[in-house]
């Protein structure tokens, strides 16, 4: 990825989420009261309005639920990317995650490829999970 | 009392401004000029105004928050009964004339004007760089997805046909056809922005990609102007010289959910609902105008009101079936990836000219009763309106 890309800014909600990438671990959301599995961070819980959660490990496995190639430049660190695939994964505990894919040539990557974590370093303290294609 | 019917409600007017790369004008001032020509062509005063109801587009910023005031103050309102601002997307045009035709109907209010404008295009800066009437207003990202380089809504819908290609078989041949219909019937329409520019399938398909499986005119215009419409008693509308619009059916519908995941939008609930509230089926429509954010969108939301089963929807639109001279013509002024974008309206204000039989070289043959959609967020809001010549 380009210098100057953009880093997540790691509010409160995330630092846990960002603590166990940095250690090669992802994490979704669980909640506490009917352990319904969620990602991206929220509040509350829409099965059961609970507002207890905790992060907890998922496999870090999945598959590609959707993507597209993002050909427009609506950012200048991304100037040299495009066109870049962003891409839904669909990870083996249920959640989705928004991301990119990495070690894929773009006419390899297809809806339901088996796809992996990796985790990219974005400046010098973020760990930023990205996915690439596995052996099912 | 007679139980409610919106067919006691009518649109008795309708304004559009100049459309697309016109600057140097506020949003409110385009507002306030859609009232004034729908005014006109109803042949009403600003005086005989008693409700406003406002969907602010995006560049309202802070006026926006009670947008309906700040048109009644820049028109020098008095005595308004009834003022809303809705927000719900694209699908708010359809539901500030709910909002109207149920007011009318309470008695709250007797002539009610709807609006919608924006001015998100910026002039461009002399020099190099900036092309011509840029609209970062649609940029927007934010948290973890910036990351990720997700920016915008194209992208969002991209995912969801992409899904639909992948579970359904729908192709990109199948998105051109609508992309080039609705082109075909843009150059009937003097106010279309892509009037004079001819769409063949291979032009289409030679155009630059934006996201992905998405074309440049898979995707639609950004515009600057106003539309608004005077809706009223349909006894009143009578009265006036222009033929009424009669308002036949309407009805919402939301159904939530994961908009990374859904490829059903609330057109499959709210188009029974309006269908049975205007005591029609759905095969006596005559044209549909319907929310075209995307071609994609015209795909799902055909699919959804049951003109063909889920999943059929890129069969069907191919051979000409929804372009000019189709047997089920669709956004028959060009829709918004070809005339302007001015949310719900543009479907609307199109419906009104073809009920009316205003649609000059575009208008279709038979325009008894039109179906009009509002789509907002991803497939998140959906308003469903049913407009008639008659009143039953």
């Amino acid at each position: 990825m380009t210098a100057g890309a953009p880093i997540p800014a790691i509010g409160r909600d995330l630092e846990p989420f960002f603590a166990a990438a940095a250690e090669g671990r992802l994490t979704v959301q669980r909640c506490v009261s009917c352990g319904e599995l969620r990602f991206p961070a929220r509040g509350l819980c829409a099965s059961c309005l609970s507002t207890e959660s905790e992060w907890t490990p998922v496999s870090g496995r999945g598959e590609v639920y959707s993507f597209f190639w993002m050909h427009q430049v609506y950012h200048p660190a991304f100037a040299g990317e495009v066109p870049y695939a962003v891409v839904v994964v669909r990870l083996e505990e249920g959640p989705k995650m928004m991301t990119n894919i990495r070690d894929c040539p773009k006419e390899e990557l297809r809806v339901g490829m088996p796809v992996e974590v990796t985790f990219e370093k974005r400046g010098t303290d973020v760990c930023l999970p990205q996915f690439r294609p596995r052996d099912s | 009392m007679a139980p409610f019917s919106p067919t006691h409600t009518a649109i008795a007017g309708l304004g559009i401004t100049e459309q697309g790369k016109v600057y140097g004008r506020s949003a409110v001032g385009f507002a306030v000029e859609a009232v004034r020509l729908a005014l006109e062509d109803a042949s009403l005063e600003p005086s005989d105004l008693d409700g406003i109801v406002v969907n602010p587009g995006l560049s309202w910023g802070l006026a926006g928050s009670m947008g309906s005031f700040a048109v009644q103050q820049a028109m020098g309102l008095t005595d308004v009964r009834l003022s809303a601002s809705l927000s719900l997307g694209g699908a708010s045009a359809g539901a500030m004339i709910m909002q109207a035709a149920l007011a009318i109907e309470a008695g709250m209010a007797s002539t009610v004007a709807c609006v919608f404008s924006d001015a998100p295009l910026t002039a461009p800066r002399p020099g190099p760089g900036k092309a011509a009437g840029t609209a970062s207003a649609y940029a927007h990202s934010g948290g973890l997805e910036t990351a990720y380089g997700m920016f915008g809504v194209n992208g969002r819908y991209a995912l969801l046909a992409q899904r639909h290609m992948h579970r359904f078989g729908t192709t990109q041949d199948h998105l051109g056809a609508i992309a080039v219909g609705q082109r075909a019937f843009a150059h009937g329409n003097p106010k279309a922005q892509l009037r004079g520019t001819p769409l063949t399938l291979e032009d289409y398909h030679a155009s630059r990609w934006v996201a992905e499986p998405f074309h440049l005119f898979d995707c639609c215009l950004v515009s600057n102007g106003g539309v608004a419409v005077i809706v009223t008693s349909a006894e009143r509308a009578r009265d006036l010289p222009r033929p009424p619009v009669h308002i036949r059916g309407m009805a919402q519908g939301h159904p939530g959910g994961d908009p990374l995941e859904t490829l059903t939008s609330g057109a499959v609930k709210a188009g029974d609902a309006a269908f049975d509230m205007a005591g029609i089926r759905r095969e006596d429509i005559d044209f549909c105008e319907l929310y075209d954010c995307y071609t994609f969108t015209v795909l799902v939301t055909l699919e959804d009101y049951g003109f063909c089963h889920k999943g059929e929807g890129g069969p069907f639109v191919e051979d000409g079936r929804i372009g000019p001279g189709g047997v089920l013509p669709v956004n028959t002024g060009g829709g918004q990836l070809s005339s302007f974008y001015m949310w719900g309206m543009t479907p609307i204000s199109e419906a009104v000219i073809q009920i009316r039989g205003d649609g000059g070289q575009r208008q279709v043959p038979k325009h008894d009763l039109g179906l009009v959609s509002g789509n907002g967020g991803v497939l998140s809001t959906h308003s469903t309106l049913v407009f008639g010549r008659s009143a039953s």
